[in-house]
């Protein structure tokens, strides 16, 4: 078990001054987490660290691909409002 | 890229450079820190950011070194960099430690004016702490005559302060916009704190909590610290003036108090949900109500986390990662460097002494009835005019001012009261990624014109004075209760308005409310 950084990343090394298995490591286009030493912070933090301090909505998902930080659970903007920017597509 | 070995600029400390506003005109308050203690007169009076004065000649230049974050700022998206925006928080390229080393020691040869290095993001310094005290670490080390300075929001400063005083940073910027949780839940959505991420109201708490108290211990440890809040209408904008005083009373010198940025392209919080931005005269007023409780700073430009050169000029172009990568350090000989930026130094700060002295000899131009050779009656109401200025004078064609300097005429005397910028902070959708969307949405319909905005910008001022003027604009300023006036060019600013001021008072203009247009002046 692992999340995975996505290319929403930018880069901004929150996590990586977080991780506590020293498991994000820098990459092009983006940082990367190692599934091998990835724990998911189970047993060591109520949640995963990166995702807590991660700014950026759906930058960080889990073993399902879903977001931990969904749109809108970050910012507060409303969905019916990104969506209605073009800034969210709802799924299909 | 020429190598800056040491400058190859003339030795003409006092001739500032394009940019910024040059001179006494761009609000030149110089006793603003009248009420400072010596030391920390001396201590300020190169320092670009804290002394009015001082802007006109040091340079400052920021590293961005520090990209992440813990907390959420509505006026903040850390998605965002483009290169034609000049804001807080925006940066284009983020640098190492050593590459930050050399970046500070090839612009400080190049140009000997800049004396101060801050640290101030993208994200938040204390946040990156490896990244942060190592840049300090090197620089204390290999730039002693460079002063270091960071900027954070304060959530992390308790834990430290005593770091900060061991670098000999001797001045830290607090972003403080609340003292009241409630209200800081419509600030900050969330700060992430001892491994959780807080919302809303506790976690609002929290901040401000470690924002007084890393206030308290800095202070209490010698090291300057000055207050930044973003005023945001409806939200801090009566709260700040009780912010501006708890804060004076734990020790913060200077308050600077920024309009919000928020702009529907920029894809914040704020921008999204159509917060509005204060206008410039919302700005100055509270400005002006906060200043009974302490020092307020008037002109700040709200630079970039990697600015170079003077307050409201970028050279940050001419330093870029390629050019400083090919740079080794042996070519940078900074012991030489270091003489001529002493010479440099010295220089400005005798001329400076010298203006002090002259304006201590000199009466001052208006002072009581006792001593009014101006005749000013005590019944004239207070005017304000907005001043294209250059170099201390009327200087500037009205069509290219990009920022203009607003001064207050009274019975009482001419004062500076603020600067508003006209141009726009981002000057095309095409490079700004992430803004596309969001702005297409957003700029439907017809765009305000530029003149029309800048002619918004005045909104409060009677009188515009200039060196020149269109037929145009003329029309247009005098239709919105504006009087252009172009027969003071490259007079003395204040000269200019007080003389302005008494033929308004002479014509008995000054007696009752503005009325719109006023006299028949022609368009030059």
């Amino acid at each position: 078990m692992a999340l995975q950084i996505v290319h929403a990343c930018v880069n901004c090394c929150a996590c990586v001054e977080v991780c506590p298995n020293e498991a994000i490591y820098a990459d092009t286009p983006h940082f990367l987490i190692d599934e091998a030493k990835c724990t998911e912070c189970l047993g060591e933090y109520a949640d995963p660290q990166c995702a807590a301090i991660c700014p950026i909505e759906c930058a960080i998902v889990n073993e399902l691909g879903d977001p931990i930080n969904p749109p809108g659970s970050l910012t507060g903007i409303p969905l019916e409002k990104l969506i209605e920017l073009g800034l969210y597509k709802a799924a299909a | 890229m020429e190598l800056p070995v040491i400058s190859n600029t003339p030795p003409t400390p006092l001739t500032t450079s394009g940019g910024g506003c040059s001179s006494s005109g761009c609000g030149t308050a110089p006793d603003a820190l009248g009420h400072l203690p010596d030391h920390i007169r001396a201590k300020v009076q190169d320092h670009p950011c804290y002394s009015e004065e001082a802007h006109h000649y040091f340079a400052r230049m920021h590293v961005a070194v520090a990209p992440a974050c813990n907390i959420q700022c509505n006026y903040c998206n850390r998605k965002y960099d483009c290169a034609n925006e000049s804001r807080p928080g925006v940066v284009s390229e983020l640098l190492s430690p050593d590459q930050a080393i050399k970046k500070v020691l090839a612009v400080a040869a190049k140009i000997p004016q800049m004396t101060v290095l801050g640290i101030a993001g993208p994200g938040d310094p204390l946040a990156n702490p490896t990244r942060t005290f190592e840049t300090f670490r090197q620089l204390a080390e290999r730039a002693p005559d460079i002063k270091l300075c960071v900027s954070t929001n304060g959530l992390n400063l308790p834990k430290y302060a005593d770091e900060i005083a061991k670098y000999n940073i001797d001045h830290v910027t607090i972003t403080i916009n609340c003292i009241d949780p409630e209200i800081g839940a419509r600030i900050y959505p969330w700060i992430f704190w001892e491994n959780r991420r807080i919302r809303g109201v506790a976690g609002a708490r929290i901040l401000i909590e470690q924002q007084q108290k890393g206030l308290e211990m800095l202070t209490a440890r010698g090291i300057l610290v000055k207050v930044n809040s973003v005023l945001i209408p409806g939200v801090n904008d009566r709260h700040l003036k009780e912010v501006s005083r708890v804060v004076k009373a734990r020790g913060a010198f200077l308050h600077n108090v920024m309009p919000l940025i928020a702009e529907a392209e920029h894809g914040t919080y704020y921008g999204l949900m159509g917060q509005a931005s204060p206008s410039a005269e919302q700005l100055q007023e509270l400005q002006d109500d906060c200043s009974g409780d302490m020092a307020m700073m008037r002109h700040c430009r709200q630079c970039r986390a990697d600015a170079v050169g003077l307050l409201g000029e970028d050279r940050g172009a001419e330093f870029t990662m390629d050019k400083i990568d090919q740079l080794s350090l042996d070519d940078i000989d900074y012991a030489a460097a270091m003489v001529r930026r002493k010479e440099v130094h010295d220089a400005i700060i005798d001329q400076l002494d010298q203006q002090r002295e002259t304006r201590r000899a000199m009466p001052p131009p208006l002072s009581g009835d006792s001593r009014n050779p101006e005749n000013l009656s005590p019944a004239w109401r207070t005017v304000l005019m907005a001043v294209a200025g250059k170099n201390g004078v009327v200087g500037e064609h009205f069509g290219h001012a990009r920022e203009f300097l607003i001064y207050e005429a009274s019975p009482s005397g001419v004062r500076f009261v603020s600067h508003r910028k006209t141009g726009l902070y981002c000057s095309g959708t095409e490079s700004c990624g992430e803004g596309d969307e969001a702005s297409a949405s957003s700029l439907v319909g017809e765009p305000e014109s530029v003149l029309d905005k800048t002619i918004a910008t005045l909104t409060g001022c009677e009188v515009v004075l200039c060196s020149k003027i269109g037929y145009e604009p003329w029309g247009k300023l005098e239709a919105s209760g504006i009087q252009p006036n172009g027969e003071h060019a490259m007079e003395p600013i204040e000269d200019a308005v007080l003389a302005v001021y008494k033929e308004m008072g002479s014509a008995g203009k000054l007696a009752e409310k503005p009325v719109g247009q006023a006299s028949s002046r022609k368009a030059a």
